[in-house]
């Protein structure tokens, strides 16, 4: 299979251990061109690990990866020219000027002298910054800023686009912008893999992954996770008091899941029966129910709800 | 490889034109350094102010006075009554030194007997004091030349013996005129080179490192070592300026020789350069902010390149542990060179040494601040 074909980012088996750490345990998946891929995951999930291993500076401790049809292991210096790589800080130099950062990285990255002026003029058109090549980065606004950034990080057209937590500390209209010109980059080909803790930004993705305690917990689409998980009811329950709620469902066998969203408890049971049942439960508790309402799953309920489910087969793998 | 490390030294570059404040430091700094030294560190003692108590008020006694304030050794600026005029006027501060001279002075000379005089000598600053005492007895002794030989000559004795019978003459070689200056400004090359340099290069990696765009740099193709070397361009080119800065200033303001090869001192300037840019590397590397990297930078370079280097302090004179320690200090291996070139014309031949001293010294440095940039990366 030729470099074009294979896909532009794959992880098998990624393991990467920090003395008696794992900080990464066993993780795989594909990225396709043109495809966004979301990874997702709590602080200290592995998630930073995971991206600098597949941007070849750190190598892993088992298991394979490619990106742009480079092994991540043996051939990291063409894996880091085949790749674009974004951070929540905006990595420009902000007393050097708009075109000096744009300048700068094309040299770092080799761009041959004769495609650095065109490469130029794309990225001041793609960041709205034509006829603001002179003025020093200091000066510009967030949201400028993070549009140049990726500028500077696409100026070698990368195959791969790495985009860690990118739209930290910017304006919803500004992210808006941002999210559009990633998909106009997905739709030119460029593999894009994108850490976030917006899950509404999750929901741009074209395949999401949770990764948790150094684990993939679960990958797909935004759709068919949320299915796979709405196989049950989802109840918002408001009930008082509400923690003695959440202690006598989490007893109760009829009910799959409960977590506090707020002022209310998400229960997810298997049918109307389940919510008849769970009704019973909080009654005996003398638990005073006062609205329960079923209600189409987000995001978010089905990452708790995998969190959950991950901490309890821990929990029962430990006993 | 050579490509992207100068892309680096440019950026660099452009930084420091940019920040005014770091501009004003590379520029300023070591000019008014040498001004502050030079004029302040005079470690010269002359024109010592001295004041005379006259008891005697003799021929003999003026006589022997005007031995004192004859040459530029000594000034009489007091001519003082009694012995409280005498306190007063040593803990005022108007004069250093007085001259007691008693009632007895011009009997126990015409008598054939040693006649005593005393000199009070104010001791709070020691260095001036012992020069003063040792100005004093020179002058006592060759005016009591003077007088035996005209008692001789009034015996008859003259032609029959020379006097002194036995002199010794003093010359000073490579610093005739013992001033301090000559000494000061070979050693603040090194102070200037070590502090600037070190200084410097740890707050360009911290710097990197507090914007984040350090990240960006570590994900490109660039080699730490392309990214490094590009660093540290820029600021050994400022560093040379600034030895040629010093060596220049030193000559016009202060008349500092430099005795020896110039290409030498520039060789030897850019192996101790190595050592200082090897400090600041590791400073970068275990600092995380540039305020620590700064005060990090001057803890370690400046005060002991000041005060453990023989820069104004003697080793010589330090207990023995702090001499022993001292040779951690790099700027002391490089003053050794830098005073032998200036003032004695050194060769390599005999100051290979010190040189080797710092190439190791810089060796340790690098690839400990190698190794610990690759670890935080």
């Amino acid at each position: 299979m030729g470099r074009e074909e294979r896909p532009a980012v794959m992880a098998e088996d990624l393991v990467k251990r920090f003395g008696d750490f794992t900080a990464v345990d066993g993780v795989s998946f594909s990225v396709a061109r043109g495809e966004i891929f979301g990874f997702l995951g709590p602080n200290g999930a592995g998630k930073s690990t995971t991206i600098r291993m597949l941007c070849g500076i750190l190598a892993p401790t088992s298991g394979r990866g490619e990106v742009a049809g480079f092994d991540i292991a043996t051939q990291s210096e063409q894996v880091k020219q085949h790749i674009g790589y974004m951070s929540q800080k905006f990595s420009l130099y902000e007393d050097l000027t708009v075109a000096e950062n744009i300048d700068f990285y094309a040299d770092v990255y080799g761009v041959p002298a004769a495609r650095v002026e065109e490469r130029r003029r794309w990225i001041l058109e793609m960041a709205g910054l034509a006829g603001r090549e002179r003025a020093l980065t200091a000066e510009l606004s967030a949201g400028w800023k993070q549009r140049l950034a990726l500028g500077c990080a696409l100026v070698h057209e990368p195959e791969a686009l790495f985009l860690d937590e990118p739209t930290s500390g910017v304006d919803p209209i500004s992210r808006r912008r941002f999210w559009d010109l990633i998909y106009t980059l997905a739709q030119r080909g460029v593999a894009i893999f994108v850490t976030t803790h917006y899950l509404d930004e999750a929901e741009h993705c074209d395949r999401l992954g949770l990764i948790y305690g150094g684990r993939l917990i679960a990958q797909g689409s935004p759709r068919r996770l949320k299915e796979r998980y709405g196989a049950g009811r989802l109840l918002e329950v408001r009930a008082e008091p509400l923690a003695e709620a959440l202690r006598i469902l989490e007893a109760e066998p009829a009910v799959k899941e409960a977590a506090v969203f707020g002022a209310a408890l998400h229960v997810v049971v298997a049918d109307e029966e389940g919510e008849r049942r769970m009704r019973r439960a909080l009654g005996a508790g003398g638990v005073a129910v006062e609205q329960v309402e079923q209600i189409v799953p987000s995001l978010e309920d089905v990452f708790v709800a995998l969190i959950e489910e991950a901490d309890r087969g821990r929990a029962g793998a430990d006993a | 490889m050579i490509g992207r490390t100068w892309i680096i030294a440019w950026k660099e570059f452009v930084h420091i034109l940019r920040d005014p404040r770091t501009l004003a430091v590379v520029l300023v700094l070591p000019v008014l350094m040498l001004i502050l030294y030079g004029y302040a560190i005079n470690l010269d003692v002359k024109h010592v102010k001295l004041g005379v108590l006259d008891r005697d008020r003799s021929e003999a006694s003026r006589d022997l006075v005007g031995a004192y304030a004859h040459g530029e050794r000594f000034d009489v600026t007091a001519y003082l009554e009694d012995e409280r005029a005498v306190t007063r006027a040593l803990d005022r501060g108007q004069v250093r030194a007085v001259l007691v001279i008693p009632p007895t002075y011009s009997r126990d000379l015409a008598q054939g007997r040693t006649a005593r005089v005393q000199l009070l000598v104010d001791g709070s600053d020691s260095t001036a004091a012992s020069t003063a005492i040792g100005y004093a007895q020179g002058i006592a002794l060759s005016h009591s030349a003077r007088i035996t030989l005209e008692a001789l000559r009034k015996t008859g004795w003259e032609g029959r013996i020379s006097y002194p019978p036995v002199e010794a003459r003093a010359r000073f070689w490579y610093n005739p005129e013992l001033r301090s200056t000559n000494y000061i400004v070979p050693g603040l090359v090194a102070v200037i080179l070590i502090m600037l340099s070190a200084l410097l290069t740890a707050m360009t990696v911290v710097r990197e490192r507090e914007q984040g765009t350090i990240e960006q740099l570590i994900v490109s193709p660039i080699r730490p070592q392309e990214l490094m070397l590009g660093k540290l361009l820029p600021y050994v080119a400022i560093a040379f300026a600034d030895v040629l800065t010093v060596i220049a200033a030193g000559r016009l303001l202060f008349h500092v020789p430099l005795v020896g090869s110039p290409l030498l001192m520039l060789g030897m300037s850019a192996i101790f350069l190595t050592a200082a840019l090897g400090i600041g590397l590791f400073i970068s590397t275990v600092t995380g902010t540039q305020q620590t990297a700064m005060t990090a930078a001057v803890m370690v370079t400046m005060l002991p390149s000041i005060l453990l280097s023989g820069f104004v302090f003697p080793i010589s004179a330090m207990p023995r542990v702090v001499q022993w320690l001292t040779n951690l200090v790099p700027a002391r291996h490089f003053l050794v060179i830098a005073r032998g070139i200036f003032l004695k014309g050194n060769g390599l031949d005999l100051l290979w040494r010190p040189a080797v001293v710092l190439i190791v010294f810089g060796a340790v440095m690098l690839a400990l601040s190698a190794a610990r940039f690759r670890k935080t990366l």
